[in-house]
This record gives structure tokens, C-alpha cells and sequence, in this order.
């Protein structure tokens, strides 16, 4: 009887341990974190810390390079041998590819992509949230057949802080598929700033903007509030003014302050900035359903609004 | 000649869907369907290869027999036959069913050398149907393709992932799902499309494809739907209207200094 938490992403590894400790606790069951590659000793040790009672650790030479069939091969092969209740994935796009390969191989459900995590107190099943129909509901699913397995994105847990006791560390001898697929390169993304999925303010540019270039303004306005720049859809990819976007369809953030610049808010684009916590907005169309969805914001022309608020900022960091 | 499958989803269109303000639900009722953006761009991306490299193009979907209108789009675009999975229990099936009746149905037509579907569906974005179809062929996946090269067998595939772009190589056949920024898919041309109106579309039903009922519709699915409802959005919605640039600014930094996210 077990939770299970898995990402490759250390960050949100410990989000899921964060987060499973008291689902396991509601569900009566313990709570473990999974560990996959290759000499990853050292960080089956350190994930020892935080809160989990085991951690199992696969380490094997089909896992040194992290590609799908592999890590879904390794995962179904403990699940068949531990039987957990639950898995949980962190939702990055190579967890939730990991996720529904490994779903589909003990052919069981998979919710990818959940906002939130709960418990249902008289099935002690896991009761899943996420967004539908392309992000104007949120659904609450169930999985009927266990492992209930499920996948988490970044930000929405808090992480697992470290503890004295030591998880027990179990090294486990499984088959693991060969990978099929070749790495060959990886080219990291050329970044100013913080990435937008953990930016902690978003400014983002949309339609009201007539040119590229005046685009910079909202670059000195996010500086000035410690944040990043982003994309509406139609400015990324129809005018190609950037490589990728805020909304579901593309990055989806969860800043503590979102700014909305000439943005209208179609429904992709606020399933993808749901969870900010302040929403503020300038738009010249005082019909702009991004208003319904904001906590502040000024009707008025983009371009004499924003050279005022940054001249303001400016003044009050002096 | 080497064979493409591409499978297209006869989405909701996401942008017409309302919500009951009494109820808080969803109404779908009515609401018009298209092929789902990133389906397109993979279909695009199956009739290059036919242009370049002579290659044959299936078209695939599962869903209801409006879901016919989706494969005529693939047909208009290039494709050179369509199969159209239908059943029932279509609008209740999860990812997990779905993921049956198109393995099944690429089995019974196939082999392909390349099955292409976009990234995620524009309703349902849950990123799964491709990595699912691959686990059921027995094939490797390469998820979130941004650019494709296909020679001597193999695939060589840039992946967009968070924090960069990935180049991957893996032999055929494979499953590919693509991003919307792959390429442009055309606008099919009226002629096109005529001609893609008689064109054949074969039909598959879960008898044909020995899909028992309890793998069908809702009994087959891996996810129970508990509800589905609008998010209550609580948010102030406090608008500062009709004040020049200049007072509004002030006001706007204010505010937002009292909610303490400016210093």
C-alpha cells in the first residue's frame, strides 16, 4: 500500500514528496519517491530527506539518457512488482509522456496535467482536478483501476522541506527496455531572464501591439517589476514575434503577478494564467473579457499607459 | 511506397463553448467541431511527404459520423484515402479507449512506416493519445516534434522541450505527435475539396475491429469524470476607467503596492 511520486525534475520531485506526504497520510498508505538513471546514487540519497519512508532506486545503463520507452519500461516493471496505489508524475512534457506510455502499459487511466490533488475520504481514492474543454471548465476525475496515475506540473505544490529522518533506500534490479531513440543534440533555450513557467511576474504582450520593436517598453516594464516577457498566441506564432506562448496551448504560468499588455483574453490564453495570483490588465477595449478574469487594470491606449507606469516604477526605485 | 498514417480528432471547437451561468457547466450542445490545430499541421506534414518523397497518406479518426467532415479536410489537403473508426460510446471514451480503436483500426490497415498526430487535442489536451498508440504498436515515440527529416528508414526529429530543443534520431516505424509550429498547413483549394467530397471513406466499427463492449465508450475507460464545471473566478475586476494615462498609472501602481506585489 503506497504513493508513489516520480519526476526528473528535482525541483518538482520534491514538490510531489511536498504534496504526497499528507495524501498519503488521508489515503493510510506510505508514501515513496522513485529514482531513474543512470550513477544517480547521490540523488537517491538526497531525496532521502524529504519525507518519503522508501525511495526506490533503478539504476541502469538504458536509462543514461532520458528518453521515453526506457522510463516507462523501468516504471511499469516496479508498479508490477510493488503494486502502488497511486503514482504521481511530475508534468513536465517528458513526465507526461513517461506517464501515458506507463498508463498504457498496465493499461490502466492516466490524468495529466492536474491542478489540484485530493483525497475522496470514503474510498480514500485519489480525486483528480484538471482543466477541460480546452480550458473553460475544471473536471474532477477519478481513476477506476489502481495505480491510479496521474501528472503534476511545476508551482502547484509546495516543496517537501528537509527532514532529519532518513527514507529507507532500496535498489532494484528490473528489466529495462533498450532505448530506440538517439539523442543527438540538445540546444538549451537562449533565456533573459527567469523561465516563464517560474517567473515570478509575467508581462505579457498581445494584439494591441502594432509593432515588434514596441515591444521593448514591456521588456523595461518587466524588468522594473523583477519579471519576463512573454507571448500571446497570435503574436507568437501567427506573427512569429517569439518562439513560444502564454496559454494552454503553450506555457502555462503561475506568477504572483500577471500583466496583460493589449492582451483581449480568449479562453487559451486565461486557462493559461488561471492560477496568478494578482491579474492586472491594460486593454483599450473596456469589453475585453480579459477584465472579467483581472483584479486590476486601466481602459486606455496601451501605448500612453505603459510609458506612465514605467516612468512611475522608475521613479519610486530611485 | 512508404505509408503515413495520420490520425486527426474531430475537436470541440473550444472558442464556442459557454458556461451556464446557474449551473456553472459547460454547454456543448450545438457547439461546432473541427479538426483539432496541431491534427492539421500533422496532416501537413504527411502530404509533404507524399509531394516530396511519394509517400501514401492515410487519414484516421475516431469519433461519431459527423467526425466524417474531418477526413474529407485531411482528403481536401492531400491525403489519399480516410477511415473513419466509428462508435457509440465515442463521446464517453478516455484516452485509454481512443488509444485501442486507433491501434486497432492502424493494425488492420496498416503497416505504416510513420504514424503522425498533433501534440495534444485542442479540447481534451491531455498529451496522451500518441504516446498510448505507440505502447499499443509496439513502437518508439518522439513527442512535441517541431521539425522532421525522414531518410534511409530513419526519422531525425527537433523536439521543443521547457528548456530546449532536442534533436532525435530513431528508425521507422515510429509514432511522431507535432507542434502547431511545425508548419503552415494549407487551405485546401475549392477544387480540392470537391474532389475530396467523393472521394471513399471507409468505415471500421468496434465489431470490426473485435473492440469487445467492455472496452468501449465509459465501461472501457481508465477515467471515471466526476464533473466538469467553470472555475469560480474570484478576482477584484476593479477597472480604472475613462482617467488620463498619466492618473491611471498612479492609481494602477497604487493598488498595486497595497496588494504588496510592487515594492
Amino acid at each position: 500500500m503506497s504513493l508513489w511520486t516520480y519526476s526528473e525534475s528535482p525541483s518538482l520531485a520534491l514538490e510531489l514528496l511536498g504534496r504526497g506526504r499528507g495524501l498519503a497520510e488521508k489515503m493510510g498508505v506510505e508514501l515513496a519517491a522513485i529514482v531513474l538513471g543512470r550513477g544517480v546514487d547521490a540523488r537517491a540519497e538526497e531525496l532521502a530527506y524529504y519525507g518519503a519512508s522508501k525511495v526506490y532506486v533503478v539504476d541502469h545503463a538504458n536509462l543514461a539518457s532520458f528518453t521515453a520507452e526506457p522510463y516507462a519500461s523501468a516504471l511499469a516493471a516496479l508498479a508490477r512488482r510493488h503494486r502502488p496505489d497511486a503514482i504521481l508524475i511530475g508534468a513536465t512534457k517528458r513526465g507526461n509522456e513517461v506517464a501515458a506510455r506507463l498508463a498504457a502499459k498496465l493499461d490502466v487511466g492516466c490524468v495529466t496535467n492536474c491542478t489540484s490533488v485530493d483525497v475522496d475520504p470514503d474510498t480514500k481514492l485519489l480525486l483528480f482536478s484538471r482543466l477541460a474543454y480546452g480550458g473553460s471548465a475544471i473536471s474532477t476525475q477519478r481513476c477506476k483501476v489502481k495505480p491510479q496515475v496521474a501528472t503534476v506540473p511545476s508551482r502547484t505544490f509546495e516543496k517537501a522541506s528537509k527532514t532529519e529522518r532518513r527514507a529507507e533506500v532500496v535498489k532494484e534490479v528490473v528489466e529495462v527496455e533498450e532505448p530506440k531513440v538517439r539523442v543527438l543534440d540538445f540546444k538549451k533555450r537562449e533565456l533573459r531572464g527567469a523561465r516563464l513557467e517560474e517567473a515570478d511576474v509575467v508581462v505579457v504582450a498581445g494584439r494591441g501591439f502594432k509593432r515588434r520593436e514596441d515591444v521593448a517598453m514591456l521588456e523595461e516594464l518587466a524588468q522594473l517589476l523583477g519579471g519576463v516577457v512573454g507571448y500571446t498566441r497570435p503574436l507568437a506564432y501567427d506573427l512569429k514575434w517569439a518562439d513560444r506562448w502564454v496559454g494552454m496551448s503553450g506555457v502555462v504560468v503561475k506568477p504572483r503577478l500577471y500583466v496583460g499588455v493589449g492582451v483581449s483574453g480568449a479562453i487559451q490564453h486565461v486557462a493559461g494564467i488561471r492560477d496568478s495570483k494578482v491579474i492586472v490588465a491594460v486593454n483599450r477595449d473596456p469589453d475585453a473579457p480579459i477584465f472579467k478574469v483581472a483584479d486590476y487594470g486601466i481602459v486606455g491606449d496601451l501605448y500612453a499607459v505603459i510609458p506612465e507606469l514605467v516612468k512611475r516604477l522608475r521613479e519610486r526605485a530611485k | 511506397m512508404p505509408k503515413v498514417c495520420v490520425c486527426v480528432k474531430y475537436s470541440l471547437d473550444v472558442s464556442e463553448v459557454r458556461v451556464d451561468p446557474s449551473t456553472r457547466q459547460p454547454v456543448t450542445v450545438g457547439v461546432k467541431r473541427k479538426v483539432s490545430d496541431f491534427d492539421k499541421n500533422a496532416v501537413e506534414e504527411a502530404v509533404r511527404l507524399k509531394e516530396r518523397l511519394g509517400w501514401t497518406v492515410t487519414a484516421l479518426t475516431y469519433g461519431p459520423d459527423e467526425a466524417k467532415s474531418a477526413l474529407r479536410e485531411a482528403l481536401a489537403m492531400g491525403a489519399d484515402e480516410a477511415v473513419l473508426v466509428s462508435d457509440p460510446g465515442y463521446a464517453q471514451s478516455d484516452t485509454l479507449v481512443t488509444s485501442l480503436f486507433l491501434a486497432e483500426a492502424i493494425k488492420r490497415v496498416g503497416p505504416f512506416n510513420l504514424i503522425l498526430l498533433g501534440e495534444a487535442s485542442i479540447d481534451g489536451y491531455t498529451y496522451q493519445v500518441g504516446p498510448r498508440l505507440a505502447e499499443r504498436l509496439g513502437m518508439p515515440q518522439v513527442t512535441h516534434v517541431r521539425r522532421l527529416e525522414v531518410k534511409d528508414g530513419e526519422v531525425v526529429a527537433e523536439r521543443d522541450l521547457e528548456d530546449g530543443y532536442e534533436l532525435v534520431s530513431v528508425k521507422m516505424p515510429v509514432v511522431v505527435t507535432v507542434t502547431k509550429e511545425i508548419n503552415e498547413p494549407r487551405y485546401p483549394k475549392l477544387m480540392d475539396i470537391m474532389k475530396a467530397s467523393r472521394k471513399p471513406i471507409k468505415t471500421l466499427t468496434a465489431a470490426d475491429l473485435g473492440i469487445p463492449e467492455g472496452k468501449r465508450g465509459a465501461a472501457g475507460s481508465g477515467i471515471e469524470v466526476l464533473k466538469a464545471l467553470a472555475p469560480e473566478m474570484k478576482r477584484r475586476e476593479q477597472i480604472i476607467k475613462g482617467k488620463e494615462p498619466a492618473d491611471a498609472a498612479a492609481e494602477l501602481i497604487e493598488l498595486l503596492v497595497k496588494e504588496g506585489v510592487v515594492r
